[in-house]
């Protein structure tokens, strides 16, 4: 995608963690340990981007689109969208912000709910707004309906089948609704948790093609997540690759593949399967060894210490910062010091 | 890459036709798909969901549930002999002996009630003639080669105290302890993380080498494909709409599903900026196709023939055949199906 040098920041996360306690005990519930799933993770996005999140299953990625939405309360840091402080604002000022802040989800088969029409998922956050007297314009039945007709016609439904059941749609015509219903009020950001995952390739293109013309049209901010690192490339301006809960890389996506720094981020580049035989056969492979470790242990040294060929003696005790290599480009591992 | 010619064939599926009966009519999940496997040769199939890769591997183990689902024609030949034809009471000589599989789902496979060890040793009692002591050793062996560390301990913990990668690497253990000639492995990574995905992927084909075991790989990802396959055949709708090397399918892509499917997929290793290439459309419904192209109605080079009648097979020349009729009008070679 292209790379505009947009520099405004829309939204702004700083040390965000999200612990979710681990309790013991039938009648009195103790706290006996935490779930680390966000870390303290920092990065901005910028007005018109794409910040594309990769990592594998588990890091965290999910979790902090729930942070950053407060559909979880973070249990420290902030999260500044526009200038506002989501985690210490107002109820009303959080609507207002959520209403500018839309989320896609992976699975179009379980987020779309079934006993409702297809009319009536696009247009329920239109009606839960315009129920709270926070449309403006107001819009009356009929504006609703023609909004929902326009949303259907911009991502490739047809208005025909706006009566019809989530289950009578292939994955990828959910996956359209889902956009449909994130882009009813009109939002500045879209937060997009794995929306292409779950489909098929010839499916998986049409919807990044969409998702980059609505960009293009409605000037939209990204935040993209994804394990796939060729979808989070192709989509991405900007890249953060998260590892157990912490950010390790983030770079723009140009400069990501061309030079990774991070021992993470080669590994799962060399991972990643390239669609050509010729190229797959040359390619050197960094096998990492073992899973990836629990999320529930307190950790003094570097995340990814246990599976990291380059590991030196310092790495076990010492948790590496965030460290800007070149303008672009951060980098938290002892080996770039 | 060796040629096939010089190795003895295996596994000969000719004309294969699996229906399943429904309420909504007769679905032919696979419908008139040939291809031959050689001695040590890992083949690919590749398609989209739905397109009949289980089914044709169900078929070939016997698995097929019926009702609803019945093998309604053509021959599968291990070694000459007709496996359609062996006696369900011999079937268990096959399975296994002969031909191992590893399902696309871990869980579903592994019983969450017993041990690894118990269902490990079973398997292997079932197959081999050794006793209940050299079956453990042997099992604790075959986890050390997959990788699971601590094999000696871990091996009697229950499928749930393991990871989706490890329980991943059990199956692939337990497939491999039958010392069968061929090893399907219906998406055996599809469920798991890059960095653990290249681990299994590496360790298939590692063991397949040293083992001699010819791989039928199941897989949508063509990234996949052309690390570890010799040969591939792509899936359209029940049909094998092209089949060649690898080589040979990366560089000439014949069928314009094929073409549209390698193209389809963002490159981690080429710039990409505007828009991916897409097929527009969605795979049709397998029920009561009509006798056409089934991929015409997404096609970009459809003719009015493609409309009317399913294309012949066209050998291209180096075992490279595509069904499409824009090979079937300047070639005399053509068949018939
Ligand atoms: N509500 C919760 N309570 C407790 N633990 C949780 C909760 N939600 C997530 N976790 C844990 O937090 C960690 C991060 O989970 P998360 O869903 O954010 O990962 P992810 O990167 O989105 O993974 P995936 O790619 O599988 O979707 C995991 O260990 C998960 O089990
Ligand atoms: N038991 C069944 N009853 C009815 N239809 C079935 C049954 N099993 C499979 N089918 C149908 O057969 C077709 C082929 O299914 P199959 O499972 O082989 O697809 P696949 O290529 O393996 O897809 P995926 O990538 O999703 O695993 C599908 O249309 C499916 O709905
Ligand atoms: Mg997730
Ligand atoms: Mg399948």
């Amino acid at each position: 995608m292209s790379e505009k040098e947009i520099k405004k920041p829309l939204l702004q996360v700083r040390d965000l963690k999200q612990h979710f306690p681990i309790e013991a005990g039938f009648i009195m519930k103790k706290q006996v340990g935490a779930v680390r799933a966000v870390d303290g993770i920092s990065f901005d996005v910028n007005e018109g981007e794409t910040l594309g999140i990769v990592g594998e299953s588990g890091c965290g990625k999910s979790t902090t689109i729930r942070s950053i939405s407060q559909l979880y309360t973070p249990t420290s840091g902030s999260v500044v969208y526009n200038g506002l402080d989501l985690i210490k604002a107002k109820r009303e000022e959080l609507l207002d912000a959520r209403k500018n802040m839309q989320m896609i989800f992976q699975d179009p088969y379980a987020s779309l709910d079934p006993r409702m029409t297809v009319r009536t998922i696009i247009a329920e956050p239109l009606e839960i707004y315009k129920k709270r007297r926070m449309l403006e314009p107001q819009m009356s039945k009929k504006d609703i309906e023609d909004r929902v007709e326009e949303l259907m016609e911009r991502v490739g439904l047809n208005r025909a089948f706006k009566n019809r059941y989530p289950h009578e749609f292939s994955g990828g015509q959910r996956q359209r609704i889902g956009i449909a219903r994130a882009l009813a009020l009109n939002p500045k950001i879209i937060l997009a948790d794995e929306p292409v995952s779950a489909l098929d390739v010839s499916i998986q293109s049409q919807i990044l093609n969409l998702l980059h013309d609505l960009q293009e049209e409605l000037g939209l901010t990204y935040l993209f997540i994804a394990h796939d690192l060729a979808v989070i490339e192709y989509i991405s301006t900007r890249v953060a690759v998260m590892y157990l809960g912490k950010i390790m890389e983030l770079s723009r996506s140009s400069d990501l593949y061309k030079n990774p720094l991070h021992p993470y981020t080669k590994a799962l580049l060399s991972a990643a399967p390239i669609p050509d035989p010729v190229i797959e056969r040359k390619r050197q492979r960094i096998i990492l060894t073992g899973d990836v470790p629990s999320p529930n242990v307190e950790r003094v040294g570097c995340y990814f210490y246990d599976r990291c060929p380059y590991k030196m003696e310092k790495c076990k005790t010492n948790i590496p910062p965030m460290k800007k290599v070149d303008e672009h480009h951060e980098v938290a591992c002892w080996l770039y010091e | 890459m060796e040629t096939n010619e010089t190795r003895k064939t295996l596994l000969e599926v000719k004309d294969l036709r699996t229906y399943f009966k429904t309420d909504a009519g007769v679905v032919k999940a696979v419908d008139g798909i040939s291809f031959k496997l050689s001695q040590g040769e890992t083949l690919g199939i590749v398609g989209e969901s739905g397109s009949g890769k289980s089914v044709t591997n169900l078929s070939i183990m016997r698995l097929i549930q019926s009702p609803p689902g019945k093998i309604v024609g053509g021959e599968i030949l291990f070694e000459g002999d007709d496996i359609l034809k062996v006696p369900e009471s011999e079937l268990r000589s096959i399975r296994g002996n002969k031909i191992s599989m590893i399902f696309q789902d871990p869980m579903t496979s592994l019983n969450p009630f017993l041990k690894i060890s118990t269902q490990m040793v079973e398997t292997i009692l079932l197959h081999q003639d050794m006793s209940k002591k050299e079956a453990l050793k042997k099992s604790i062996d075959m986890l050390k080669l997959v990788g699971i560390p601590a094999a000696e301990e871990r091996i009697h913990s229950y499928p749930h105290q393991f990871s989706g990668g490890m329980r991943q690497r059990v199956m692939i253990a337990m497939a491999l302890s039958c010392e069968a000639k061929i090893l399907i492995a219906d998406e055996p990574t599809t469920a798991l993380d890059v960095t653990i995905q290249a681990q299994i992927l590496e360790l298939i084909q590692e063991l397949a080498q040293k083992l001699d075991t010819a791989v039928i790989l199941i897989t949508h990802d063509l990234g996949v494909v052309a690390g570890l396959c010799d040969t591939v055949c792509v899936m359209y709708a029940g049909k094998i709409v092209e089949k060649a090397n690898t080589d040979e399918l990366y560089a000439r892509p014949s069928h314009p599903y094929t073409d549209g499917l390698i193209k389809s997929v963002p490159r981690l290793d080429k710039a990409q900026n505007g828009k991916l290439f897409s097929i527009e459309g969605q795979p049709p419904n397998v029920i009561d196709l009509p006798p056409c192209c089934p991929f015409h109605p997404r096609c970009s080079r459809k003719m009015e023939i493609c409309t009317k009648q399913y294309p012949p097979v066209v050998d291209l020349g180096k075992g490279h055949e595509v069904a499409c009729w824009l090979y079937a009008e300047n070639k005399e070679n053509s068949t018939d199906e």
